[in-house]
């Protein structure tokens, strides 16, 4: 993690490397202006300072052209970090197809982790190198946020709402992970660290230790628990759509229009089934809200996803992305 | 010269001067100050209630500094930690930065500067002070009844479920003193608009006039925003309802569109005022008028227009949507440019002109470093893929504290060593205010730019807590704040001094342009004896050969 | 020419204070503008989240005590512009008689919105530990009786201030204070009450029509 006395922070990520180089252009820039206007003003200073009472200062008030030059050059210069900082960051909300998926419950005061193949980590996570992560995050209770500095990512962890974040790990190491956004009390403390390990040792890890059961079988046997399978599976009491091959898919809901069955449409109908129904089936889902915890409800979406349907959702970019999914994420979608 | 009783000791007298009356020494005793009309009194009022918050939250910033000597969090408690921090933040942005420049030099100066008798509405201009002193008083009560643990920011739901310190108490208190800004912001614009002595168009205004109406138009449009926001927050924590809660089917997000659309124009409200006294402060002592006249007054009206569009650059990582975010980081970036104009048009007023490095300009100079530094690191905050990394740490500390105190306050206090001679009438020590803004500057740069280390390296802010890697720089802040503070203090002393001791001051000690320099230090309680006529331009500084040498310096 | 006496000193003269009144008046009205615009954005949004549960909450709201209320309070500002004209033209007893009817349409509204609030109290609608809501989504519906309650009182108040400002202003009326050399204070009174009319000519239907026609 570093020792002494560190002036810039370590490397870990595919973004960070881009992200040095687009902060060393700000700084140059920055640099070049704070300079020359120090350097002006004391150059100004000593020049033109009063040297007796019958100074006549030379009666300059206004040069269009300057104004024009001193608008127009800083305009441009100001246009081009947004656009780099702006392609940098839809690619950094962009995460490619197929990532590895990792679930991540944020509550007062400590990250819990859970892996789809079923390890748990509290304040620690674990990932393999040189392969795109993809974060599915929510909160219990208020706003946190998940910080890797050498990664160069952060993102605000909501209740009620996922948010999702990717990197791809360029080091092996262990890195700060922190909660960037205060919670109370213990924000500081509500941290840990990201071991990035390479890939064979990253499936060694995830063999040791396991409970012997996968989130997907997790949410299978909750599911079972609840009842879920008298209405959404199969057979004489099926009064819900199958679930089927259902995640990722198009639905079409009752009373028009058309949603993703991503995470968050799943967790929204399990809490707040009359929000979105489906077309062509009642209103008669009661809700599980109070009932089941964040993670439970992240067991049982891993489970609808091990059904069938597609492997990993459009991005923002592509044909099918982009569509916020309108009762969770009301700002737009994530 | 101490006089044996206080009767026969009146302000004004010294010997073989003809005693002559003016604001101060018009009638004496406390209720003619608290139930004065006089801009100039009331000026003065706020002057003593922000000095004492000043003071207040800079004492908190001292145990904040002090815990951060060391990597554990064990000067206090992280719950105390936590309520220092907030109450840092509120008190000195609602209880000193807000008010400072308009409440103390606006009020003293506007009816001047423009040949008026008075503000517009000199009670409400009064009620204003009983109203700010009313919402001080209800946050007063929240610290020292435990304080609040939220962050300046409030952010929901912590600050409407689950906080257990005095949120209610403390955002009444912030809701009643945004009224107070209001009214400050009502009076100046009507006071523009309406009392202008004849002759003094627009375009012959000074620019601290310019500078105070773009933010009275930002006082009077966004505050009554956070006034609603923080309403809600409070009807949140008493009956429940959810309008911030997912639990309960709200939106948390929602609050922070609400508390932004103020909060980010309240910084604009916080450094263009200190921008109005940068414009007074160079021409003077360039003795020249500032370059570019049309294009600062203009930017000062562009800045408060775009700064109600950019709210969401504070929310880039908050799960607000990527076209959102883009579209605020391109609106940020533009807010950006009319700053950038000022500065090099200040830069501009120095060629050529006739110099003096009086203490004022010091200040005025410091403010172009500082402020320049502050406002060039907001455009690292508006690059989307930047603010991910350094959004929430140290990094955007060091940005608004290089604004706030590099520029805000370094304004103020060139404000203050302006027109001290002009509100009492006497000189301070030139020496010592050279050297304490010099203590100042070095004091700053020592306390902040390690911050902009510590938040590139990741640390992140309101942390009671943090990694050993990170001491270093954190030792050297609190050693920058020890000399800062010390910046602060040295003024505090000779000013006082000054009222007494110091050498008494003409009407124009600093040979300025400007109607307030026509009349006498300290003014006439009517200000002028007949309405002036205005013939000629703002900062007309050419037309004029300076007559006799300046007051000797030092003392 | 005489000074008005009610020409303050830091004025040059009596156009002079008027305008800056006015113009003051219309900033503050500016502000409430800004005020009451975060509750309506606020509002909007969750109208926009949940159409069905806000409208079918709406539809627990008495509409026709509402549309009274609307009617009073435009018949209120139609006294209230008589106000003035009287106090323009100098005419006392018709200036007291319309501040008074005035006062009195605007305790009306407040005495039936009171008895809204007390329906309401009783039905179990006012949001917090003892809300019941009969009908599906009772968290939003919650929502809406919040909007709903935080909104008319947040109006009301500001009714109760003008019938204050309104029981101020007699005590000069009846002295023959005003006429049309001077009747600001009261012209000032009555771009404040007819903003609060307005207000409410927006919480209306937003608030009490909704369910309408869509059950």
């Amino acid at each position: 993690m570093g020792e002494g006395f560190p002036l810039l922070p370590e490397s870990a990520s595919t973004f960070a490397a881009e992200l040095n180089l687009l902060f060393g252009y700000l700084t140059a820039v920055s640099l070049l202006f704070a300079g020359l206007i120090f350097t002006l003003v004391v150059a100004f200073a000593i020049r033109f300072r009063r040297r007796s009472e019958g100074d006549r200062p030379q009666p300059r008030e206004g040069d269009l052209r300057l104004e024009a030059l001193w608008t127009l050059i800083p305009l441009a210069i100001a246009l081009s970090f947004f656009g780099w900082g702006a392609d940098l960051f839809f690619r950094m909300k962009s995460p490619p197809a197929d990532p590895l998926e990792i679930y991540v419950v944020g509550k007062q005061w400590m990250w819990k982790v859970q892996h789809q193949e079923g390890p748990r980590e509290i304040n620690e996570l674990h990932v393999p190198l040189g392969q795109p992560v993809k974060l599915t995050m929510t909160s219990e209770d208020v706003i946190h946020s998940f910080y890797v500095p050498a990664f160069r990512v952060k993102q605000d962890v909501l209740p009620g709402r996922y948010t999702t974040l990717w990197f791809e790990a360029t080091r092996t190491g262990e890195f700060h992970l922190f909660c960037a956004e205060y919670c109370g009390t213990e924000h500081s403390l509500m941290g840990g660290r990201v071991v990035v390990m390479s890939p064979v040792d990253y499936q060694i890890w995830l063999g040791g230790g396991r409970s012997g059961e996968s989130l997907a079988e997790a949410g299978a046997r909750l599911y079972d628990r609840l009842g879920c399978n008298s209405c959404h599976d199969a057979g004489p009491t099926a009064r819900g759509p199958l679930l089927e091959g259902l995640y990722g898919s198009e639905v079409a809901l009752a009373g028009g229009g058309t949603a993703i069955a991503d995470e968050a449409y799943l967790r929204e109908s399990i809490v707040e089934p009359g929000a979105r129904v489906t077309a062509g089936y009642d209103e008669i889902m009661p809700t599980y809200a109070g009932q089941i915890s964040e993670e439970g409800l992240l067991q049982i979406i891993a489970h609808i996803r091990s059904l069938g349907g597609a492997l990993s959702l459009p991005g923002p970019g592509e044909p099918g992305g982009a569509q916020p999914s309108l009762r969770s994420e009301p700002g737009g979608g994530q | 010269m101490s006089g044996a009783g206080g009767g026969d000791r009146q302000r004004g007298r010294y010997e073989g001067e003809v005693a002559r009356e003016h604001y101060l020494n018009a009638a004496y005793g406390i209720r003619t100050w608290l139930l004065t009309t006089d801009h100039k009194r009331i000026a003065l009022l706020y002057l003593i209630s922000i000095t004492l918050f000043f003071f207040l939250g800079g004492l908190f910033a001292v145990l904040i500094r002090l815990e951060l000597l060391t990597p554990p969090g064990d000067l206090v408690q992280s719950e105390t930690y936590n309520r220092l921090f907030t109450m840092h933040g509120l008190i000195m942005i609602f209880f000193f930065l807000v008010p400072s420049i308009p409440a103390v030099f606006g009020n003293f100066l506007l009816p001047l500067m423009i040949g008026a008798r008075d503000l517009a509405f000199p009670r409400l201009n009064l009620a204003s002070w009983y109203v700010f002193t009313v919402g001080g008083l209800f946050t007063l009560g929240a610290v020292v009844g435990g304080g609040v643990d939220t962050g300046w920011t409030f952010y929901t739901p912590y600050s409407s479920t689950y906080a257990n310190s005095a949120v209610i108490l403390t955002a009444l208190g912030v809701f009643i003193t945004g009224f107070s800004s209001i009214m400050t912001g009502i009076n100046f614009i009507v006071t523009v608009h309406k009392m202008r002595a004849p002759g003094l168009t627009w375009f012959r205004l000074p620019l601290f006039v310019w500078a105070q109406y773009a933010t009275s138009l930002i006082i009077v449009l966004g505050t009554p925003v956070l006034a609603i926001s923080i309403t809600l927050v409070a009807v949140e924590r008493l009956f429940r309802i959810g309008i911030f809660d997912p639990a309960l089917g709200g939106d948390p997000i929602l609050f922070q569109h609400l508390f932004w659309f103020y909060s980010h124009p309240a910084v604009y409200i916080m450094v263009l005022p200190a921008m109005g006294v940068m414009s007074e402060v160079i021409a003077c002592f360039a003795r020249k008028r500032v370059f570019g006249y049309a294009f600062v007054a203009a930017s000062s009206l562009a800045i408060a227009v775009l700064g109600f569009l950019v709210w969401g650059h504070h929310m880039f990582v908050s799960g607000q949507s990527l076209y959102a975010g883009m579209i605020f980081s391109v609106l940020s970036m533009l807010v950006a440019i009319p700053s950038a104009v000022k500065v090099f048009n200040w830069t501009a007023t120095l060629y050529g002109g006739s110099i003096s490095l009086a203490t004022p300009m010091l200040y005025a100079l410091g403010f172009i470093g500082l402020f320049t530094m502050g406002g060039l690191t907001g455009l690292f905050l508006a690059t989307l893929a930047v603010d991910v990394h350094v959004h929430d740490t140290y990094f955007v500390v060091a940005h608004f504290h290089y604004i706030m105190v590099g520029g805000a306050v370094m304004g103020y206090l060139a404000a203050m060593h302006f027109w001290w001679p002009k509100m009492t009438g006497r000189l301070y020590p030139e020496l010592w205010g050279k050297v304490s803004a010099v203590i100042l500057f070095v004091g700053f740069n020592l306390t902040f730019f390690p911050q902009f280390v510590l938040g590139y390296l990741g640390m992140p802010r309101r942390y009671h807590f943090y990694p050993p890697e990170f001491q270093v720089l954190n030792v050297l802040s609190t050693a920058g704040a020890s000399i800062l503070g010390l910046g602060y203090l040295i003024p505090m002393v000779y000013l006082i001094w000054s009222l007494r001791y110091g050498q008494r001051a003409g009407p124009d000690p600093w040979r300025a342009k400007g109607l307030e320099w026509t009349v006498p230090s300290p003014p006439p309680v009517h200000n002028f004896e007949a309405t002036p006529r205005v013939t000629e331009e703002a900062y007309d500084y050419a037309a004029v050969l300076p007559p006799a040498p300046l007051p000797e310096e030092g003392r | 020419m005489s000074v008005s006496p009610a020409l303050q000193h830091h004025f040059d003269d009596m156009q002079q204070q008027s305008q800056a009144a006015g113009l003051g008046m219309w900033l503050f009205l500016a502000t409430e503008i800004m005020f009451f615009g975060g509750l309506f954005a606020g509002y909007t949004v969750y109208r926009w989240r949940f159409p069905a549960a806000f409208a079918d909450a709406s539809g627990h709201l008495d509409v026709r005590l509402g549309a009274v209320n609307t009617a009073v309070l435009i018949l209120s500002s139609l006294t209230m512009a008589l106000a003035v004209r009287a106090a323009q033209r100098g005419r006392r007893r018709g200036l007291l008689l319309f501040l008074i009817v005035t006062m009195a349409l605007g305790s009306v509204f407040l005495g039936i919105k009171a008895s809204e609030y007390e329906h309401k109290l009783e039905e179990g609608l006012l949001p917090g530990p003892g809300f019941v809501y009969p009908g599906p989504q009772a968290g939003a519906a919650e929502l809406f009786f919040g909007f709903y309650f935080t909104m008319t009182g947040i109006h009301a108040l500001h009714m109760v201030i003008g019938i204050g400002v309104l029981a101020i202003l007699l005590v000069p009326a009846r002295r023959g204070a005003y006429s049309g050399s001077y009747f600001a204070p009261i012209e000032l009174a009555g771009l404040y009450w007819h903003f609060v009319d307005i207000i409410w000519i927006f919480l209306f239907p937003l608030l009490y029509l909704l369910g309408q026609g869509v059950h």
